[in-house]
């Protein structure tokens, strides 16, 4: 995983920042060479993937038939990927399929958060100590029970190492809302802790 | 900046992703208030705490073979499709079933057809269903040879494979160590925990070959150790996993897409150096690790 190291990274959605050794011709393929280019490229993020479908729809069985069809639509859509971040490609794919799967089994699961941009950004909680105490199941828990929006933006951030940029494209949302989230997100995990620490 | 300036920047501060300006306002508004510093600690404790409870869920295995299985069969039957609209231009070639009306079409049909999409291969226009009949097989024929031998593709070639993409990966996205250090006593506990075995880890830099890091990787199924050593310019990543799981008995060395591979087994570890470097200097390195 990845954080912090990358330094100056401007909040405003940037065109910039495709590494172009990553682009690459899949035109004028055959279906073949296009499979093994797929391999290649996406198979790499198999595991951020079932992580992504896994922590979204909560269970493995589930996760892993949203997994294996957000594979195969995205081996379909492939002639559209014209290079560029390949992980977040990918993710956008499996996030759909994994939200077109909670609409239809689990609505409760998808509530809207409204006008979330316009919202001030909470500040963090003040105690640093309950966090530091809880223990792996009880962290797990903590991060089952948020929502499913919020639980989405601090998979991909702390446990995929992803940018805000990349979760803005993965959950189709502006920087700012990202920004928002995983603030919000943070908070209740905190709070969370605390109520644990208290009973 | 006062605090309530402060409060909404500190997440995206924390997260790496402030502008350089306003991240030097958060740092210095933080050393001289308590209440921030506070806030900040509670953010490193939670992090601390997402990270040491192992949340992530890898991809079982079953899922990983089913998908291979469906790309591989999309790409064969995908390649079988384009073959045979390469060579056959008549649709009516893969149906089974004659036309009704008989054989009183076909002719006609079939020259305009011909001249408004040529065809690459020039067809005799007589014992038109027995050509198709064999176009159709050897095109079905091929897409099964296609098929078996994708499946067939021996497991060190997926693995060489796989490695020339972690190590071009690793290149790509800044991501070439998550422990940066050129002390091999700071490397190696790193890995403590988080993996299976202890991967042997020493610098070289006497040698000539200066350790820069170490990385979790990813190979053919199972978490790896990637050491990564520099020579002159050129990285090298030495990926390091138990021996016999996945061997490659038959080349010590092999050449794939302009990188050297360089395959060893030590101390009951498989190590595979790749690297731009060339073969020799690299096998250099190969020996110093062994020693």
């Amino acid at each position: 995983m990845d954080y912090g190291g990358r330094g100056l990274v401007e909040l405003l959605p940037a065109e910039a920042g495709v590494p172009a050794a990553e682009r690459h011709a899949n035109r004028f393929v055959t279906g073949t060479e296009q499979q093994t280019q797929f391999e290649l490229v996406m198979m790499p993020h198999l595991d951020a993937a079932y992580n992504l479908a896994r922590w979204l729809a909560g269970n493995d069985h589930d996760a892993k038939d949203i997994a294996q069809e957000a594979f195969l639509r995205a081996l379909r859509f492939f002639d559209g990927y014209h290079g560029g971040n390949s992980r977040s490609w990918l993710l956008t794919i499996v996030r759909n399929t994994a939200f077109s799967w909670l609409k239809k089994n689990r609505p409760a699961a998808i509530v809207s958060i409204p006008d979330e941009t316009l919202e001030k950004v909470e500040a963090p909680a003040g105690s640093d100590s309950v966090a530091s105490k809880a223990d792996a199941s009880v962290v797990r828990a903590a991060l089952e029970s948020l929502p499913t929006e919020f639980r989405e933006a601090l998979v991909l951030r702390e446990l995929e190492g992803f940018s805000y940029k990349e979760i803005a494209e993965v959950a189709d949302v502006p920087v700012g809302t990202v920004m928002s989230r995983l603030a919000r997100g943070r908070r209740l995990l905190q709070e969370y802790f605390q109520k644990k620490g208290e009973t | 900046m006062n605090c309530a300036e402060i409060q909404p920047l500190l997440n995206a501060w924390f997260d790496g992703e402030l502008d350089a300006v306003r991240a030097v306002d958060v740092e210095r508004h933080i050393t001289g208030c308590p209440t921030c510093a506070g806030a900040k600690r509670s953010l490193e404790s939670l992090r601390a705490a997402l990270r040491r409870s192992n949340l992530q869920y890898r991809a079982p295995d079953s899922l990983r073979d089913s998908i291979q299985r469906s790309v591989a069969a999309a790409g064969a039957s995908a390649s079988g499709v384009s073959n045979e609209k390469a060579t056959s231009t008549d649709p009516a070639a893969a149906s089974v079933a004659p036309s009704p009306r008989g054989e009183g079409r076909g002719e006609g049909d079939r020259d305009v057809r011909q001249s408004e999409t040529p065809s690459p291969r020039p067809r005799p226009r007589s014992s038109g269903w027995l050509w198709k009949f064999l176009t159709f097989g050897a095109t079905a024929f091929a897409a099964v040879v296609f098929f078996l031998r994708f499946g067939a593709i021996s497991e060190r070639e997926q693995l060489a494979t796989e490695i020339v993409t972690a190590h071009v990966r690793s290149l790509m996205v800044e991501h070439l160590t998550d422990v940066a250090s050129s002390d091999q006593h700071t490397v190696k506990p790193w890995f403590e925990g988080k993996l299976d075995f202890a991967p042997g880890v020493k610098d070289l830099t006497a040698q000539g070959f200066p350790l820069l890091g170490g990385r979790l990787d990813f190979l053919h199924g199972r978490p790896v150790a990637a050491l990564i050593y520099r020579r002159n310019k050129h990285l090298i990543n030495a990926f390091v996993w138990p021996a016999g799981e996945t061997r490659d008995p038959s080349a010590k060395q092999k050449f794939l897409r302009g990188y050297s591979l360089i395959n060893r087994e030590i101390n009951g570890l498989d190590y595979c150096l790749i690297s731009d470097l060339n073969s020799t200097e690299l096998g250099e390195l190969a020996e110093l690790l062994a020693k």
